[in-house]
C-alpha cells in the first residue's frame, strides 16, 4: 500500500514529522499535521466524499474552505458525533474517524441514487403539484420524503462538552487575518487602539500559504514579520479558528472560536470545547476576502472537478496533488496561476480552455510562456465519469454564448474552474451595508455602509497582494481604503455554458448541495417565481448549509439572464446571519442545566430538603409543596398539614413572599394611587389588605401592607410577582409621579418568614418572646409588633391566609433557619406541623380568599371577585377608570362563587368547565370554569371555587361540570365555606 | 444588540435594559371626563411609527432608572437618550449609528 | 388555471422541455377596483381569493410592496393548530384549520400540510392547572386536544428530556393532533395562483403610499405605481398596520415588534411533533428538509427592521438545550426576523374601522400563518357584506373601548 500517494515530497504547511492516522467511511488512512480531512483525503487520493441532497449524486470535494457545497460528513460517534461538517474545515487529529452523509448503505452504492434516475419526474417545485391525492395523503408521502431528506445524523444522548460565551470589547475588530487584514491590525495597533484580529484558520496568513508554498508572495519575510511584531503588540489580541459570523445591530459581532475541535475528543478537560465571542467594537475592518465561484456546464458535479483556487492551495499549502491530468476552464485569470501552480508539481495540464477570446494579463501569458494549451473561445460543456470525472467534452464558444465547431473529448482525471470571484460580503451585508454590482468583475462589491465598517482587500475585488496591504493599512488608519482599481481580471459571465446536446437530460448544477439546475431556474421563471426570493424559495437554491456562497451569484445571473434583465435589477437575497453555522451549544454557552436559571432557595431551603419536602416551581422559587411522611401520598399529607393547623398549629415557610419597603413623606399619597382602597387612616403598628390594579382594571397583586412609622410602609407582594410590581412601582414613581418623594426598596431577601398559623399560635408565640404582648387585646388582629422572637430581633404581623389565629414572624434572614428549628421545638405540648404550599391553597380556599394566579388570569376585576367592598369610591387609583367601561358592567360577566358537588366525595378537577345544562354535544355553552379545588378535611367534603357567568345571581342553581367519562353536578353557593364570620382568626 | 447610553451610567448592552414602549404618554388627570374611546386611547392606542420613536427604556440590570430614547424602528439608530422630565432635545439633526 | 394533475406531471417529465405555465399574471395595476388589498400575504391573498369565490366580487387588486408572501407569511415557524382558550378564538382558528385540512385540493396546490400533533408543555404546578382549563375548554368546543403526562410526552416525543432533575422538568403537555406544520410559501403561491385564476389581479412592487379619504369615505389609493380608486379597501399588511392605518387618520393598539425564528442545518428525522413550551418560551418543529425551525419570543421594543437582537437567541437556545440536550452539537443555519403586531390582548382585529369602506386585518401578532384562510374568509365576507360574520364579531376594533377583550395571553402572572 502506497501511503498518501498524491502527496508532494516536499513544501505546504504540513508537519510530515507528526504522521496521523484517520478512518473514513470505515478505511484507515494517513496524513500529517497540518492537514485537514479534505486535504488528507485528496493526499490519499480519494475524490468521493458525498452524495447530493436531493438526487443522491456522486460528489467530490470542490473547495478548500468553508463554502464547500458538497464533502459533508458525519465526524465521530456516539455523544461526540456532529453532522453535516464540511471536509475542508475539519482539522484533521490522531485518531479522527469520519462517514459520509446522505447515502446508504454507502457513498459508492447509495440506493437514493435511484432518484438520480427518475429525476425528470422530479424538477424543482415538483412537491407542490403532487401529493395531494388522497386528502390528507401528504402526511403519509412526507415520511418517506423526510427519510429520503435531512443529510447527517443528531447525536442520542447529552452533549459531553462544555461552551462558554465572553464578551469582548475593542476600539477596531479586523475580520480576516489574510496580507490586509495583517497591515490593518499592524496599523491599527501601533497607533494605540485596542485591536481585535480574528481569522477562521488555524494559522494568521490567509490565503497566502494557498498561493505560494512558502506561504509569502511577497518576496520578503512580511508575513512573519508582521505576525512577530502583532504578538509583540499588548494592544492586539489576535483569535485564531475564530469565525466572525454574525453582525448585528451598533457594531455588535459574534464569533466563534474553536477552542478544541482540532484536538479531537483527547482535548483538556479543562478546556470548553467553543467559545461564543460578543464583540463590540468601534470600528470594524472587513477583510473576508473572496470566495471562487464555479462554472455552471453539464455534468460539473462530478467529483474531480474542483474550483481552480482550491486545487492550487490543495498544491501549495497542503502539499497535495488533487489529481494527475487536468483540464482547466475559466472565465478570468486567476485559474492560470492555479493551472501553473499544479503544472510545475508535475500536474498535467491537459488544457486551459479560456470562455474569452482573449485573456489577457501577465498570468496567461506565463502560462503560455510554459507551454500550456490554452484554448481560447472555449468551453467545458459536459465531463464524463460516474464516482470520478474521467474525460471532458470542450468546444468553442461565440461571443453571443453559442457553441461553435466541433466538441472534442479530453481525457483527464481533475476538473478545475473558475467563474471569478465573488467578494465575501456576507458580514457587511449583515451589517446593513449596500451593495453595488461590477459588471468587469462580476462581482457584487461593498457600496455605502450603514455602520462605523471599512472593507479592505480582496473583498473590494482587490486582487494584488500588494494592493491589500495598502488598503489594509489605510482602514486600520480608519480611513476608507483608497479606490484603487480593482485588480481581479476581468470575467466573461457565461451562465450557464450551454450544453452539447439539447435533449432535456442535461443538468448544469448551479447549487451543488441542493441539487438547483439551471433548467429549474428557467422553469421557475417560467412558472413566474421571478423574484430573486420566489426563486430561492421555489428551487431551494442557496438554502443548503453553504447558504449558497459559491451557487448565489451564477444563480442570479441566470435568473437575470432567464428574465431578459441586467443581473443588477435582480438583486441579492438577503444575506442572514450566521456566516458560518454555530454550534447550539455555543449559543447557549453555560446557561445549561442547572445554570439554566437561578434557583432562589429560602434560608430553611436546607430543613426542608432534608425532611423530604416536595418542592414547587414558583417562579424561580423552590416552594415545600408539602411534606410527605413515610408512606403518605400527596393527598394524605396535605389533608394531615391542614387539619394540624385548624386544630393546632402550624408553620409555613412565607420567606418567599415580595417585601417592599416604601419610605418618604409621599408614601401614603403613593399607597392611594397604586392600590384600590384608603390607606390615610391607618395607624403606626397596624396592617391593610390591599388589592393592586392594572391600568385596565384587571388584578394584578394583592398583599398585606403594614405601617412601619408615619412615612414608611412594609409592602408583601405575591412569591410570583415580587419583581414584577417593584417595577410597576418604580415605573409609576418615575415616569409618571416623579413629584412624590417615596422610595422603595426592595427587602425580599433581607427577612426570613414563617407564618405560624393555628388555635394554639399564640400559645406558642408567648412562650418565644419577652417583649412582645400577645394577647388579643394589646396585639389585635391586622397589626404588627416588633421585639424579640427566639432571642432573635423580629417583626410580627398578626395576619392571616388561612382563616385562623396566625402570626407572621419575620427575622433577619441569617436566622430563619433557627427560628425554623425553634419553632418547631415549640412542641411537643402543641406540635408544631410544618404546612406547604398545596396546605395554605387549601385553607385559604376554604375561607373563599382569593389566589392571584388562580382565581384570577390578568381578565378579572375586584368587582369580578365580589370585592366591590375594597374599591374606594373617594379617591382615584389605577385601574378605577376601566372599571367603568361599558364592557365591565354586564352583569354576564365571570364572577366569583362557591361550588358544592353533589356528590361530597368528588373533587371536581381544577380548570373544568361549567355548562348550565347538561351537555348536548360540542360545541357546548360554557358559562365558567372551576379555579380552585379541594379536599376539605374541616369540612369533610370537597370545595371548590369557580368563576362562572353571572355569579352570585345563579346561588343554589345546579350546574353542570363535564370530567372524563361523565358528568358531575353541583350547587353554586357562597364561596366561605368556613368560619364565614371570621371567629377564628379574630380569636 | 442595540448600546444604550444610559444618561445615569453611560453606554451598556441593550440585555441590561427594558423597554417600556411609548414615551410622553401622560395619565390623564381626570379620567372620569374622559368617555370610553378617549380612555381607551391613552390605555392602548400607540403611534407605533415607522422611523423616529420616542420611548422609554429602563435600565433595569444596572442603575434601575426610567429615561427617554429617540430611536429610529427602521433602523434601529439611537437619536438621542434625555432624563425623565427633560423635554426632548431640540437638534432633530443628530444621528449616531 | 392549469390543473396540476398526475396526467400533466407525466406529460411534463416526458417533454424535452418541461411546460408549465405561469402560476399566476403580473398584471399591471388598472386605475379603478372594487375591492383593492393592501399586502399580498397569506391574509391577503386569501382574503382576495375567498372574495372572488365565495362572494362573486370580480373586481379585485391585490397590491403588494414587495414580493408575495415575502413578510410573515415566509418567516414564521409555519406551525398550526386551534388550540385556543376563549369560544371566540376557537371557533376562529378552528374555522381555519378546517380550510387548511382541505385546502391542497381546493387550491389545487399543495401547501404540505402535516397534521403531526402540537405539544404544549407544562413545566410547574401552575402550568398544569391552565392546561387542564384549556384542555377541557377546547374540548368541549368540540376541538381535537388530549392530556399528556411525562411517559405520554415521551412516547410522542422520543428525543426529548423528561427527566426531573432539571431546571424546568417537563409535567406534562397537551397535545393536538389535527395540529401540525404547513409550507409556509405554497400557502400564499396557492391562493395567490388560485386568486389568479378568479381574475385578481395580483400587483407586486406596488408600495402603498397615501389613502384618499374623503368625508369619512375611502376612495382610493396612491401607489408607487400610481393612484387606484376603489369602492372598499381592506388593510391586511401585518408589521405595518399601523402606518398604513395612519395614512386614513386612525390609530390602532398595535405595536410593531421583531420576531425571531431560526433553523438548524438538515438532519435525518429526529422529532415528528411540534413542541412548544411558553414557559421556557421556545417553540420548534423539524422541516421536511430536515431542518429544525425554533422560534421564541418576541424582543422587547418597537421596530420596523425585520431583525432582532441576539440574546433572544442565546436565551431560546439556553431553554431548547433544556428539553433536547441531545441537539447541543446541531449548528444554527439561518436566522431571520419578522415584524408582528402585537394587540394588548393578544388577539387580532378584524371589522371595519370609522372609515366607511375601509377595513382592517391586523394584529395577529406571533401566530397569524396558523389563521391564514380562516382569517381571508371571514375578512372576505366582511367587506363584502359591510359587517363582520358571527366568527370575526368579537375581534372588533371598538372591543378596546369598551374593554370586552380577548385576552389570550391567559394567566400570564404567576403567584402565590
Amino acid at each position: 500500500m502506497t501511503s498518501q500517494p498524491y502527496r508532494l515530497a516536499e513544501g505546504g504547511v504540513i508537519d510530515r514529522t507528526r504522521p496521523l492516522t484517520f478512518s473514513f467511511n470505515g478505511r484507515r488512512l494517513t496524513g500529517y499535521s497540518g492537514d485537514t480531512l479534505a486535504s488528507a483525503l485528496l493526499a490519499n487520493g480519494v475524490h468521493l466524499v458525498g452524495r447530493s441532497f436531493k438526487y443522491h449524486r456522486p460528489r467530490g470535494i470542490l473547495t478548500a474552505g468553508t463554502e464547500e457545497p458538497n464533502a459533508l460528513v458525519q465526524l465521530e460517534a456516539g455523544n461526540r458525533s456532529i453532522p453535516n461538517l464540511r471536509a475542508t474545515r475539519i482539522e484533521l487529529y490522531n485518531g479522527l474517524s469520519a462517514a459520509s452523509v446522505n447515502c446508504w448503505p454507502g457513498v459508492r452504492f447509495d440506493a437514493g441514487a435511484l432518484i438520480d434516475a427518475v429525476h425528470r419526474l422530479v424538477p424543482a417545485g415538483f412537491y407542490y403539484k403532487t401529493f395531494m391525492w388522497p386528502q390528507g395523503g401528504w402526511h403519509v408521502y412526507e415520511r418517506l420524503i423526510r427519510r429520503m431528506a435531512g443529510m447527517g445524523r443528531a447525536p442520542e444522548g447529552a452533549d459531553p462538552d462544555r461552551y462558554e460565551r465572553t464578551n469582548a470589547h475593542c476600539d477596531v475588530l479586523i475580520i480576516g487575518a489574510g496580507p490586509a487584514g495583517l497591515a490593518a491590525a499592524v496599523t491599527a495597533g501601533r497607533s494605540g487602539a485596542s485591536v481585535i484580529l480574528a481569522d477562521e484558520r488555524g494559522q494568521p496568513g490567509g490565503s497566502l500559504p494557498d498561493v505560494a508554498s512558502d506561504g509569502d508572495v511577497t518576496g520578503t519575510s512580511w508575513l512573519g514579520d508582521t505576525i512577530a511584531e502583532l504578538q509583540s503588540m499588548t494592544n492586539v489580541r489576535m483569535f485564531t479558528r475564530t469565525t466572525v459570523t454574525g453582525y448585528f445591530d451598533h457594531n455588535f459581532l459574534i464569533a466563534v472560536e474553536r477552542v478544541t475541535d482540532h484536538l479531537g475528543p483527547g482535548a483538556p478537560a479543562h478546556l470548553p470545547r467553543q467559545r461564543l465571542w460578543r464583540i463590540r467594537t468601534s470600528r470594524v475592518v472587513l477583510a473576508t476576502g473572496a470566495l471562487e465561484r464555479p462554472l455552471v456546464f453539464a455534468n460539473n458535479d462530478r467529483p474531480g472537478v474542483m474550483l481552480a483556487g482550491s486545487a492550487r492551495a490543495y498544491v501549495n499549502r497542503f502539499a497535495v496533488l488533487p489529481g494527475r491530468r487536468a483540464v482547466v476552464v475559466t472565465n478570468n485569470d486567476s485559474a492560470y496561476e492555479a493551472a501553473l501552480d499544479l503544472h510545475r508539481n508535475g500536474v498535467e495540464i491537459a488544457a486551459v480552455a479560456d470562455l474569452r477570446a482573449v485573456p489577457v494579463g501577465p498570468a496567461a501569458e506565463a502560462a503560455a510562456a510554459a507551454g500550456l494549451n490554452i484554448l481560447r473561445g472555449h468551453a467545458v460543456v459536459d465531463t464524463n465519469g460516474r464516482r470520478r470525472v474521467q474525460a471532458v467534452h470542450v468546444a468553442g464558444i461565440g461571443l453571443d454564448g453559442s457553441l461553435t465547431g466541433p466538441v472534442r473529448a479530453l481525457h483527464c482525471d481533475l476538473v478545475l474552474m473558475s467563474g471569478g470571484w465573488s467578494p465575501a460580503v456576507h458580514l457587511f451585508s449583515q451589517s446593513g451595508g449596500k451593495l453595488r454590482y461590477d459588471e468587469m468583475l462580476g462581482a457584487f462589491l461593498p457600496d455605502g455602509s450603514r455602520q462605523h465598517v471599512l472593507c479592505a482587500g480582496a473583498m473590494n475585488g482587490v486582487a494584488e497582494t500588494a494592493s491589500c496591504i495598502v488598503q489594509g493599512q489605510d482602514a486600520g488608519k480608519g480611513d476608507v481604503p483608497a479606490a484603487s482599481e480593482p485588480t481581479a481580471s476581468t470575467v466573461d459571465a457565461h451562465w450557464p455554458i450551454p450544453a452539447r446536446n439539447r435533449s432535456g437530460e442535461v443538468r448544469q448544477f448551479v447549487d451543488f448541495q441542493n441539487d438547483v439546475t439551471a433548467a429549474d431556474i428557467s422553469l421557475a421563471v417560467s412558472e413566474g417565481y421571478q423574484s430573486v426570493e420566489h426563486l430561492k424559495r421555489y428551487t431551494t437554491l442557496g438554502m443548503g448549509t453553504d447558504q449558497g456562497k459559491t451557487g448565489n451569484v451564477p444563480g442570479i445571473a441566470i435568473l437575470a439572464g432567464s428574465l431578459g434583465v441586467p443581473l443588477p435589477a435582480v438583486g441579492t437575497t438577503t444575506f442572514r446571519p450566521p456566516y458560518d453555522p454555530v454550534t447550539f451549544g455555543a449559543i447557549a454557552g453555560r446557561d445549561v442545566g442547572p445554570l439554566a436559571d437561578p434557583v432562589r432557595q429560602t434560608p430553611m431551603h436546607a430543613w426542608h430538603a432534608e425532611t423530604g419536602a416536595v418542592f414547587e416551581d414558583v417562579g424561580q422559587w423552590k416552594r415545600p409543596f408539602y411534606y410527605p411522611l413515610a408512606s403518605e401520598t400527596k393527598h394524605d399529607a396535605v389533608a394531615r398539614e391542614c387539619m394540624a393547623v385548624r386544630r393546632a398549629a402550624g408553620i409555613m415557610d412565607a420567606t418567599t413572599l415580595g417585601k417592599i419597603v416604601l419610605s418618604g413623606p409621599d408614601a401614603v399619597r403613593f399607597l392611594n394611587r397604586v392600590y384600590t382602597n384608603a390607606w390615610g387612616g391607618l395607624e403606626v403598628g397596624r396592617c391593610r389588605y390591599g388589592l393592586m390594579l392594572g391600568e385596565d382594571g384587571m388584578v394584578l397583586d394583592d398583599g398585606v401592607t403594614a405601617r412601619l412609622a408615619e412615612d414608611r410602609f412594609l409592602m408583601t407582594t405575591t412569591t410570583g410577582n415580587a419583581s414584577r410590581v417593584l417595577a410597576w412601582l418604580e415605573e409609576w414613581l418615575q415616569t409618571e409621579w416623579p413629584e412624590l418623594d417615596v422610595y422603595l426598596t426592595s427587602v425580599t431577601e433581607q427577612f426570613a418568614t414563617v407564618a405560624l398559623a393555628g388555635p394554639k399560635a399564640r400559645a406558642i408565640l408567648t412562650g418565644l418572646t419577652s417583649d412582645i404582648d400577645v394577647s388579643a387585646e394589646a396585639f389585635p388582629f391586622m397589626s404588627w409588633r416588633g421585639g424579640h422572637v427566639a432571642g432573635f430581633p423580629a417583626r410580627v404581623f398578626r395576619i392571616s391566609y388561612s382563616g385562623e389565629l396566625a402570626y407572621e414572624i419575620s427575622v433577619p434572614a441569617r436566622h430563619g433557619l433557627e427560628l425554623w428549628a425553634v419553632l418547631l421545638r415549640s412542641g411537643p405540648d402543641y406540635a408544631v406541623t410544618p404546612f406547604g404550599t398545596e396546605a395554605m391553597h387549601v385553607l385559604r380556599a376554604e375561607k373563599g380568599y382569593l389566589m392571584v394566579g388562580q382565581e384570577t388570569d390578568g381578565t378579572v376585576t375586584p368587582i369580578d371577585l365580589g370585592m366591590q367592598w375594597i374599591l374606594s369610591t373617594k379617591k382615584d387609583f389605577i385601574g378605577r377608570r376601566s372599571l367603568a367601561r361599558s364592557a365591565m358592567l354586564d352583569p354576564l360577566r365571570k364572577r366569583l362563587v362557591g361550588l358544592r358537588t353533589e356528590d361530597p366525595e368528588l373533587v371536581l378537577p381544577e380548570g373544568a368547565q361549567i355548562l348550565p345544562t347538561a351537555p348536548s354535544g360540542p360545541p357546548e355553552t360554557m358559562i365558567g370554569h372551576v379555579t380552585s379545588s379541594y379536599w376539605s378535611g374541616a369540612l369533610r367534603r370537597s370545595i371548590a371555587l369557580a368563576l362562572v357567568k353571572g355569579g352570585r345571581d345563579r346561588e343554589s342553581a345546579t350546574v353542570h361540570v363535564p370530567l372524563e367519562g361523565r358528568t358531575a353536578r353541583a350547587e353554586i353557593c357562597d364561596p366561605r365555606f368556613y368560619d364565614p364570620e371570621g371567629l377564628r382568626l379574630h380569636g | 444588540m442595540l448600546l444604550i447610553s444610559c444618561p445615569w451610567c453611560g453606554q451598556r448592552d441593550e440585555s441590561e435594559f427594558t423597554c417600556g414602549g411609548e414615551a410622553h404618554i401622560l395619565r390623564p388627570a381626570d379620567p372620569d371626563a374622559l368617555s370610553d374611546p378617549e380612555w381607551a386611547d391613552y390605555l392602548f392606542m400607540r403611534t407605533n411609527p415607522k422611523g423616529r420613536h420616542r420611548e422609554r427604556w429602563c435600565h433595569t440590570h444596572g442603575c434601575g432608572r426610567w429615561f427617554n430614547m429617540e430611536r429610529d424602528t427602521a433602523t434601529h439608530d439611537i437619536v438621542s437618550v434625555y432624563r425623565m422630565g427633560e423635554a426632548p432635545p431640540d437638534d432633530r439633526d443628530g444621528n449616531s449609528s | 388555471m392549469t390543473r396540476y394533475s398526475i396526467f400533466r406531471l407525466a406529460r411534463n417529465a416526458l417533454a424535452y422541455r418541461p411546460n408549465w405555465p405561469r402560476a399566476w399574471r403580473s398584471p399591471d395595476p388598472r386605475p379603478a377596483y372594487d375591492v383593492v388589498i393592501v399586502g399580498g400575504g397569506g391574509h391577503g391573498l386569501a382574503t382576495a381569493y375567498y372574495l372572488a369565490k365565495e362572494h362573486g366580487v370580480s373586481n379585485i387588486a391585490v397590491l403588494e410592496k414587495g414580493w408575495l408572501g415575502g413578510g410573515n407569511t415566509g418567516r414564521n415557524t409555519t406551525i398550526i393548530r386551534s388550540n385556543y382558550l376563549w369560544d371566540e378564538s376557537a371557533h376562529l382558528y378552528e374555522k381555519a384549520l378546517q380550510l387548511y385540512e382541505g385546502l391542497s385540493r381546493e387550491l389545487n396546490f399543495n401547501i404540505m400540510l402535516s397534521q403531526r400533533g402540537v405539544l404544549n408543555l407544562a413545566h410547574n404546578e401552575h402550568d398544569l392547572k391552565e392546561m387542564s382549563r384549556r384542555v377541557r375548554a377546547i374540548r368541549l368546543n368540540g376541538i381535537d386536544s388530549e392530556m399528556l403526562d411525562p411517559q405520554g410526552v415521551k412516547a410522542e416525543v422520543p428525543v426529548i428530556n423528561i427527566s426531573r432533575q432539571v431546571r424546568y422538568p417537563i409535567l406534562g403537555a397537551s397535545l393536538q393532533r389535527r395540529g401540525g406544520v404547513a409550507r409556509h410559501d405554497a400557502v400564499a403561491w396557492g391562493f395567490a395562483r388560485a386568486a389568479d385564476a378568479r381574475g385578481v389581479d395580483i400587483v407586486q412592487n406596488c408600495e402603498v403610499t397615501g389613502l384618499d379619504v374623503v368625508n369619512s369615505r375611502v376612495r382610493g389609493l396612491r401607489t408607487s405605481r400610481g393612484t387606484i380608486a376603489a369602492r372598499k379597501v381592506g388593510l391586511v399588511a401585518a408589521g405595518h398596520s399601523s402606518v398604513l392605518a395612519a395614512m386614513a387618520g386612525l390609530r390602532l393598539p398595535i405595536e410593531s415588534h421583531p420576531l425571531q425564528a431560526m433553523v438548524s442545518e438538515p438532519i435525518k428525522p429526529v422529532l415528528n411533533s411540534v413542541v412548544m413550551s411558553n414557559t421556557v418560551h421556545v417553540y420548534l418543529s423539524q422541516s421536511d428538509k430536515g431542518e429544525l425551525v425554533i422560534g421564541a419570543g418576541i424582543d422587547g421594543y418597537n421596530s420596523y427592521a425585520q431583525r432582532g437582537s441576539f440574546q433572544i437567541i442565546e436565551g431560546q437556545m439556553g431553554a431548547l438545550l433544556e428539553l433536547f440536550p441531545s441537539f447541543s452539537r446541531l449548528r444554527m443555519l439561518r436566522q431571520w426576523g419578522g415584524i408582528v403586531d402585537v394587540c394588548p390582548d393578544a388577539s387580532p382585529i378584524v371589522g371595519k374601522t370609522p372609515v366607511e369602506g375601509l377595513y382592517i386585518n391586523c394584529g395577529w401578532g406571533t401566530g397569524g400563518f396558523k389563521a391564514t384562510p380562516g382569517s381571508g374568509w371571514a375578512f372576505a365576507h366582511t367587506i363584502a357584506q359591510d359587517r363582520p360574520h358571527a366568527l370575526n364579531a368579537p375581534f372588533t376594533l371598538e372591543r378596546f373601548s369598551t374593554g370586552a377583550l380577548i385576552d389570550e395571553h391567559g394567566a400570564a402572572a404567576v403567584a402565590h
